[in-house]
């Protein structure tokens, strides 16, 4: 609790306690009787007394907010209504509502700051200091005033300050309050760290390559931050809402005060029932519950690695319909690899890799490098010498001399240009056709491969309501529909040149239904353009990656896919609970209102719909934060 | 130029929306907006100005809530 609240928890008690002496000494016949005839000053001068402490700051603030001009608000109600039950002598209630009032604002009050603790817990990865060696000795300093450069120290169990390269030390690094990956991850000399992370083992001096302010766990806060800034359309419409809204309730409450009033004559009974109407009729508990639900939403997301550009994107994802993924470095890892070895009779595959390794040991194209490195990495070496004569025939391979014998490897051009005798094969991936001495040896086929967690991605997406989902690429047919067909998407669009992309998403957009958004998921480097033009832009592998941070409205921080389909559960159970808000907020305002016209309800039922309902609805939005393990 | 501040005691998320709306309205601001739930305001207002429109910021945030302090972060 912060002082204030102590504060009013004290005078809470106080006059309660007071209230209840009254109270008893009323019943209990101690005090003397009402008199028959004229006002009660003995009651009136008791009960003023737990009433000015309870009460004083709400008159104070009703008064100086009057000269102010700010006629109607919450205090100017809570006064009047409480000052009419003195006058005519109802001195109890007019206690008693006060007391009940101040209860349910201190509630609200203590809800607010715990649920603004709890948001920001989730989001505790700001670093507190850095540690930097001086005359041989460690000081804390600010991260701020750390320059590019610097080396700093990082202790097990502190968090990385600042963006660097490691340069002395091995540690293992909890990533996982960027990145919601909950494997640490092993860092050695010549390793970038990430700012944000907790460093879990072993002290690391890392050199800092970039300023506080642009250390990613600064930008991460920041975006975090300025979430609020671009509205969901539901928070928008309660704005306005309540502009509109808070003129209308007070004309209509005048009216319903003066004309009953001139045609009963009973001017005290109206005015009670006219400011029970406007205490209910507050619309705090609606303002409240809807930035309160966005934030709990984006907070949620951001524990899980998932930075939430606004609370229009959060709001937008509930409603995705189609999901368009880049294929490269988004559904596959973006690296080749050697899926297949296939040797001809009588020869090994060893054989066939080294063959291949050696003839293409001079190249340094991505297909080259991959066999290489399959060849090492089994264990096999390379002796240059071997090698006499290499040759690269562009578009076809290479023609090499390896220990006096001709070697070809390369595509089915090249062994066709050569008279070899061997079957072309149809995949996935790329072939290589390894022949020596115009002997077919092989072929071994390259391939980019899908990550492992991309066709769960797919069916959890599907779960979660997504209609449609594509595969962009500018990969050749067989590559690009083979991938489609083993993540089960619902269509494929290959040889694409960039800027295709764009008119693709394009027909893909005008294709949805009115409600239904499209995103794009890509890895923000190439995808700029689709990225903005996409209802909503997904990046991936956002660690580090300016370009991904600025292009994306989501950015995913690890590569992991699934998570897509995880924030459009985050989103749809944000926007469920802020439905039930508006719900329970205007059912129970409306029916106290209707009450209250009827003159059933009286202050107490009006105070609890103003407060206790925003309480409610408080403590309702903190259930987004408190599920996060089921998203 | 642009600005945060830290709104301390903002305990109402209607009287954050009429400062708002009250802030924005002032001569010179470009654009401000309250995050309720992280206590911010983020002001962009003209820079040879920027003192003289805070002051009217200040005047604005009391006028709605007179126990709100503005604090620069």
């Amino acid at each position: 609790m912060t002082k204030s609240q102590k504060k009013d928890l004290a005078r809470i008690i106080i006059a309660g306690c007071m209230f209840a002496v009254l109270m008893i000494l009323e019943h209990t016949g101690i005090l003397p009787e009402i008199p028959a005839e004229g006002y009660n000053w003995l009651g009136l001068g008791m009960f003023l007394v737990p009433y000015t402490i309870i009460a004083y700051d709400v008159v104070i603030s009703a008064v100086r907010n009057i000269t102010r001009g700010q006629v109607f608000d919450e205090n100017f109600l809570m006064l009047v209504a409480t000052a009419g039950a003195f006058v005519v002598g109802e001195f109890s209630e007019g206690v008693a509502v006060m007391l009940f009032y101040q209860v349910g604002e201190l509630f609200q009050s203590i809800a607010v700051n715990r649920s603004r603790a709890s948001i920001r817990e989730l989001m505790d990865i700001a670093p507190e200091f850095a540690n930097i060696e001086k005359d041989g000795k460690l000081v804390q300093v600010d991260p701020d005033d750390v320059e590019v450069g610097s080396t700093i120290v990082v202790k097990p169990g502190e968090k990385i300050p600042l963006d660097g390269v490691v340069i002395k030390g091995e540690s293992m690094v909890d990533t996982s309050s960027l990145t919601g990956e909950s494997v640490p991850r092993k860092l050695r000399t010549g390793d970038e760290v990430i700012s944000g992370c907790v460093n879990q083992n072993a002290t690391l001096y890392v050199k800092t390559t970039k300023e506080f302010d642009d250390s990613t766990v600064a930008k991460i806060l920041e975006l975090v931050e300025n979430a609020g800034s671009k509205k969901a359309k539901a928070e928008k419409f309660v704005t306005k809402f309540a502009r509109v809204y808070t003129p209308i309730v007070v004309f209509a409450a005048l009216a319903f005060f003066i004309i009953p009033s001139i045609i009963t004559g009973d001017w005290f009974e109206w005015l009670q029932r006219a400011c029970t109407f406007l205490v209910v009729s507050c619309p705090c508990a609606l303002v409240i519950s809807i930035p309160m639900g966005f934030f709990g939403g984006i907070g949620v997301a951001s524990r899980e690695g998932i930075l939430i550009k606004g609370g229009n994107y959060l709001e937008a994802v509930a409603d995705l319909e189609t999901v368009v993924f880049d294929k490269t470095g988004t559904l596959t890892q973006g690296v080749f690899k050697i899926t297949e070895i296939a040797p001809e009779n009588g020869i090994s595959e060893a054989t066939l890799l080294e063959t291949a390794a050696h003839a293409e040991q001079m190249s340094n194209h991505p297909i080259a490098e991959s066999i290489k490195n399959a060849h090492t990495e089994a264990g096999g070496e390379i002796d240059l010498s071997a090698v006499t004569d290499a040759q690269e025939v562009s578009g076809h391979g290479i023609e090499a001399v390896l220990r006096g014998e001709k070697v070809l490897a390369g595509n089915a051009k090249l062994l066709n240009k050569h008279g070899v005798v061997f079957e072309e094969k149809e995949s996935a991936g790329t072939i290589c056709y390894v022949a020596k001495e115009g002997k077919y040896l092989g072929h071994i086929v390259i391939s980019d491969v899908v990550k492992p967690e991309a066709k769960e991605a797919i069916s959890e997406l599907k779960d979660t309501g997504v209609k449609r989902t594509v595969m962009l690429t500018g990969d050749r047919k067989s590559a690009g529909e083979a991938v489609g067909k083993e993540l089960g998407l619902d269509k494929v669009y290959t040889d694409l040149l960039p800027a295709d992309k764009v008119g693709h998403v394009e027909d893909l957009l005008e294709e949805s239904t009115q409600k239904g958004k499209l995103a794009f998921v890509g890895d923000g480097i190439n995808d700029t353009p689709v990225l903005a033009r996409s209802d909503i832009g997904f990046a991936m592998g956002g660690i580090g990656s300016d370009a991904a941070i600025e292009a994306a409205d989501i950015v995913i921080m690890d590569d992991d896919i699934r998570k897509i389909a995880k924030t459009k559960r985050i989103s749809k159970f944000t926007l469920s609970i802020i439905r039930q808000n508006i719900a329970i907020a205007l059912i129970v305002k409306l029916g106290i209102i209707v009450l209250s016209i009827f003159g059933i309800a009286n202050m107490w039922i009006a105070v609890f719909g103003d407060v206790g309902v925003a309480v409610i609805c408080i403590l309702n939005s903190m259930r987004i934060l408190s599920r996060r393990k089921k998203y | 130029m642009k600005k945060k501040y830290i709104l301390s005691e903002i305990d109402c998320a209607n009287c954050a929306a009429k400062m708002e709306a009250a802030i924005n309205k002032i001569d010179g601001v470009e654009e401000a907006t309250i995050n309720f739930m992280a206590q911010k305001l983020t002001i962009e207002a003209d820079e040879e100005r920027f003192d003289e429109i805070m002051e009217q910021v200040q005047k604005a945030i009391k006028k709605v809530e007179p126990a709100c302090e503005l604090q620069s972060k």
